[in-house]
Parts: C-alpha cells; structure tokens; sequence
C-alpha cells in the first residue's frame, strides 16, 4: 500500500464519501447525484464497448463505500470531457469534473488500473507542455507511441505514417521538433517555480504529503 | 487603428509548423479583411488542455492558465483575450470561473504566480474567435466583405464538443446550436441538416484508446456524406485534426471510401472574401480540398 493511501485510509476510516469530498476534485458534489440516469446514458464512450461503471454508478458506490472498486476503476478513465452530461444533469452536478478528479485521485494514491493508457496519456501531455511551456507535437507523438517498448512503437508508428506524412507535407508537423527546434517559452525559469508552489500549496490544502 | 482589438492566445496547435498551422493563417486573412487586430499575448503558455487532468492536479492547472491571464492584463491592458483552439478557450475560461469564485483558489494562485514575478488584478475576459465573429461583428458585418460567395457548396457544420460545452456560445442551445450553419450562410454556401453536428469524436481518446475514437468518427463522418455535404467545416483544431487525419485507418479497419475534406470557418470566410488558397491555409488540408482550390483559382 503507498503510504498515501495509507494516510488516507487511517484518516478517513469507513467514510468514503467524505474522503472524496474533501480530496477529490468537484467531490464535494457527488452526495447531489438523484441517480436518474442522464449522464450514463448520455455518455459517448459508454456506448462504444462501455464503461464498468457509468457516472452514475460510480456516484451510488462512493456512497456505499465501495472505497477498492471505485479506486481501482478503469471507467473513469474513459471521460474524453465532452460535457454532454455536465450540461444535462438535472442537479448540476459538474460529472465531467468529478470524474477527473476521482482519476486523478486514484492515481496520486497508487490505486488507478496499472498501464491505464489515458493515464499515461495524460502525464506524457503535461510533462511535455510544462517541459517548454508550450506542446511538441513532434515529442508528444513520438512518447506516445514508443510507450509499449520499441517493437510495438514501430509497429504503431508505420500503421500511422501515411497521416503522419501527411501531415509533414501538410507543414502540419514540423519533424525539427524533436531534435531540438520547437516551441518554447521564455520564462522557462518562472513556469517551473511558479508550478512547483502550486504543486506545494495544493498538497498542503489537501492534508497530503508533498510528493 | 483597427476597429477591434485582441489579446491573441493561438494555443500550441496553432503555432507554425504545428498540426493546425493553417488555420492560424486563415484567421489572419480573415482579421486582416474585417479589421480585427490580433496581438500575440507575449511569452504566452499552453493551458494544459483537459488530458493532463490526472498528472497535473487542480491548482497548477489554473495556475498555468492565470499566467497567461496576468501577462494578457500587464501587457496588453483593457483587451479582452480570444482564443481560437476550443480546448483553450474552455480550459482558460474554467479557470477564469473558478478563480473567480473561489479566495483560497485566487490566494494559491496569487502566491504561486509570484514566483514568476507576476499578479492578478482583475482576470480579462476569455472569449473564442466565434464569439468575436458573432456577437462584436455580427453576421451582416461578416457578410458585406464578400466578394466571391461559395455558390451551390454544401457543408457539413460540425460543432462538436468544447465550442458547444459546458459554455457554448450565447443564446444557442447546446443540442442544435445554430451559428456554425449560419457562418455557413453567410459565405453563400449551404448548410446541411447534419444530426452528428455535436457528437464527440472521441477527443484525447484518439491517442490512447483509438479503436474507440474512430469509431464514433466514423459514425460522424458517414452522417456527413448521408446529409449530402461535400465537406466538413469546424471551428476546433482538435476536432478537424481528428475527422481528417483518421479517414484513411478508418477506411482500412471498415472497408469504407471516405475521403472528405474538413475545413475551418475561417478558411471558407477567407476564400469568399477573396483571399487566394495560400491566404487561406489550403496548401494544409491532408485530404486537399480540390474543389476550394480550383474556386481560389478562378
Ligand atoms: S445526471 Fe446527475 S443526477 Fe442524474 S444520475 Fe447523473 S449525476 Fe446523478
Ligand atoms: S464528459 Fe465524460 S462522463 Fe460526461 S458524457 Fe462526456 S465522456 Fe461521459
Ligand atoms: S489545448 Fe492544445 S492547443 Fe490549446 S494550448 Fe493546450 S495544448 Fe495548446
Ligand atoms: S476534438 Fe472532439 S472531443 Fe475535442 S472538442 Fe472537438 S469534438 Fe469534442
């Protein structure tokens, strides 16, 4: 067990709800949720394969307690924020945000499914966007699609390289990206002082250890 | 002195050589005609977009978006700041909103952006070029320059999520929002009854899960052809990038034929408005819009 799970679980004994209320980003809506439905059957990728546990389900576990399941989701994960249903909830429950929030959650705690790919998605984009400031398209693709080890990067890499080349011809890709060339800011200096406070404050808002 | 005045934010897809380098250059023939000036916030950072959600946390996110705020109020005071990429006009107005409902929020962020010697005083307001468009020129405005109408076209509006959701634009329903076919209109061409016109296409999805994501813009984009439309017309980079570039593997998993360009309100504008395919991006379109180029030429 990471030892900010176990900080949590010793804090929070048996109250899942409050756990997430006071931890998870937007949590403190979840207790709002009437369980009619719209927002699962409004999800886009709950119809594609669908979800485990659709938004309205995770909302009625969180409030049984169901602290494992819900941790160790993949559903969650599956939010591309699309807000079709933040903006039909008849509560206003703002479910895009919590549903990042109980992923981001999970995942500080070493709770989120190993290999998650949306995960990784997601670190790899603000690593990349922090690094300079500004996105490398060029970096970005390449981490993404070397993630599963170089075999399977190669074979990713040639199924997308009509588009990639398409794209280069386009002047859509610029490929001095990744040798050095790109996007930066100048205040590189000040963006990372200024992200390490907010990283800082936010742990100690939260009560969680500083990473 | 141009008649409008903005603080640019072009996000970093919009950049040069970036995957939506041409509709930066649309957008500029087309401020450059109806008078709008665009000045670049300087040193300006990328919002973060929604994916980072899970890696960056609340605060730095908002923080990452209150530098661009701050920079925007110092250097380019009393402009309202206008993005043109649907994902950084909603993640910047986001954190505008939260910022501004919450003092622990604000105080963080305050202390947080001291370390790159900067503050807050009052956060600028964060509109999308639609917005500029509509509501300071209107779409009569939009229609006098109009030199060559695109005659007989037919498009196929595709709104899609983040310029529809949670915000959207003013007075339009988020279930039918109308002023994506009206742009349309107003360049003479024809809008057609589109029924995927705010559907998902699958967003960051594209990248990690991407059987998902074709999938739904497979359904998108057979709606478009069923609807009658030539062609596809956003106002997103990230939904343009993901209805074009996808088409061929789409081709290959589900033995369809597409091939429909996806173009950018701004680049039908610029054409109409008498630009050249150049002036309008079309040399950037991976499925060449042949029918646009022809129309530029003559
Ligand atoms: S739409 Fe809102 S109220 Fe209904 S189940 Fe979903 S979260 Fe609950
Ligand atoms: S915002 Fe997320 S949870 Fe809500 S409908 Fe869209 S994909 Fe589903
Ligand atoms: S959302 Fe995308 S384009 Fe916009 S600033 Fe962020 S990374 Fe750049
Ligand atoms: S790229 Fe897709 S998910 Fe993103 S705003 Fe456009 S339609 Fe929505």
């Amino acid at each position: 067990m990471s030892d900010m799970n176990q900080q949590m679980t010793a804090r929070y004994k048996n109250n899942f709800l409050k756990e997430i209320e006071e931890q998870a980003e937007m949590g403190d809506w979840v207790k709002m949720c009437m369980q009619c439905g719209v927002c699962s059957g409004s999800c886009p990728t709950n119809f594609h394969g669908g979800w485990d546990h659709p938004p309205q389900e995770l909302f009625m576990m969180i409030r049984a307690g169901k602290r494992d399941e819900v941790l160790s989701s993949n559903s969650m994960w599956q939010c591309v924020s699309c807000y079709n249903c933040y903006v039909r909830c008849p509560r206003k429950v703002p479910i895009t945000h919590v549903m990042h929030g109980l992923a981001e959650y999970a995942y500080r705690l070493g709770k989120a499914p190993k290999g998650q790919p949306t995960q990784h998605l997601s670190k790899t984009f603000w690593d990349n966007a922090t690094k300079y400031g500004r996105v490398n398209e060029v970096k970005l693709t390449q981490s993404l699609y070397f993630k599963d080890g170089i075999g399977s990067g190669i074979k990713k890499a040639l199924e997308m390289q009509s588009m990639a080349l398409g794209l280069v011809k386009a002047k859509r890709l610029n490929p001095m990206e990744a040798v050095g060339g790109g996007h930066k800011c100048k205040d590189l200096k000040g963006i990372h002082a200024m992200l390490a406070k907010a990283r800082e404050l936010e742990a100690k808002r939260k009560g969680r250890q500083p990473a | 002195m141009a008649r409008k005045e903005y603080a640019f934010y072009p996000g970093c897809s919009s950049q040069k050589g970036a995957s939506a380098s041409n509709y930066l250059s649309s957008v500029e023939s087309m401020c450059k005609t109806l008078d709008i000036k665009m000045t670049e916030i300087p040193d300006w950072n990328c919002c973060g977009a929604s994916v980072s959600y899970a890696e960056a946390g609340e605060l730095p996110r908002h923080v990452m978006n209150a530098r661009n705020f701050a920079l925007a109020e110092q250097n380019l005071p009393g402009q309202d700041i206008v993005a043109t990429c649907a994902a950084c006009w909603l993640g910047a107005r986001e954190s505008k909103e939260r910022l501004e409902h919450s003092n622990v929020l604000m105080a963080d962020t305050q202390e947080a952006l001291k370390e790159a010697g900067l503050n807050i005083k009052v956060i600028p307001e964060v509109r999308h070029m639609v917005e500029v468009l509509i509501e300071d020129l209107g779409y009569d405005e939009l229609k006098k320059p109009v030199k060559k109408p695109l005659d007989g076209m037919k498009f196929a509006g595709y709104v899609g999520c983040q310029t529809n959701r949670p915000f959207g634009i003013h007075g339009e329903s988020f279930e039918n929002p109308m002023y994506l076919d009206k742009l349309v209109e107003s360049v003479g061409a024809e809008p057609t009854q589109f029924d995927q016109k705010v559907t998902c296409c699958g967003g960051a999805l594209a990248f990690s899960e991407p059987d998902k994501a074709q999938a739904q813009i497979k359904d998108i984009i057979e709606a478009a052809y069923d609807s009658g439309a030539e062609m596809l017309v956003t106002p997103c980079p990230l939904c343009q990038a993901n209805t074009e570039v996808y088409q061929g593997q789409i081709n290959k998993k589900y033995g369809t034929k597409f091939n429909m360009p996806v173009l950018y309100y701004s680049q039908l504008m610029t054409l109409a408005y008498g630009g050249s395919a150049k002036e309008a991006g079309l040399d950037g379109n991976v499925i060449r819009a042949r029918k646009l180029e022809e129309f530029a030429a003559k």
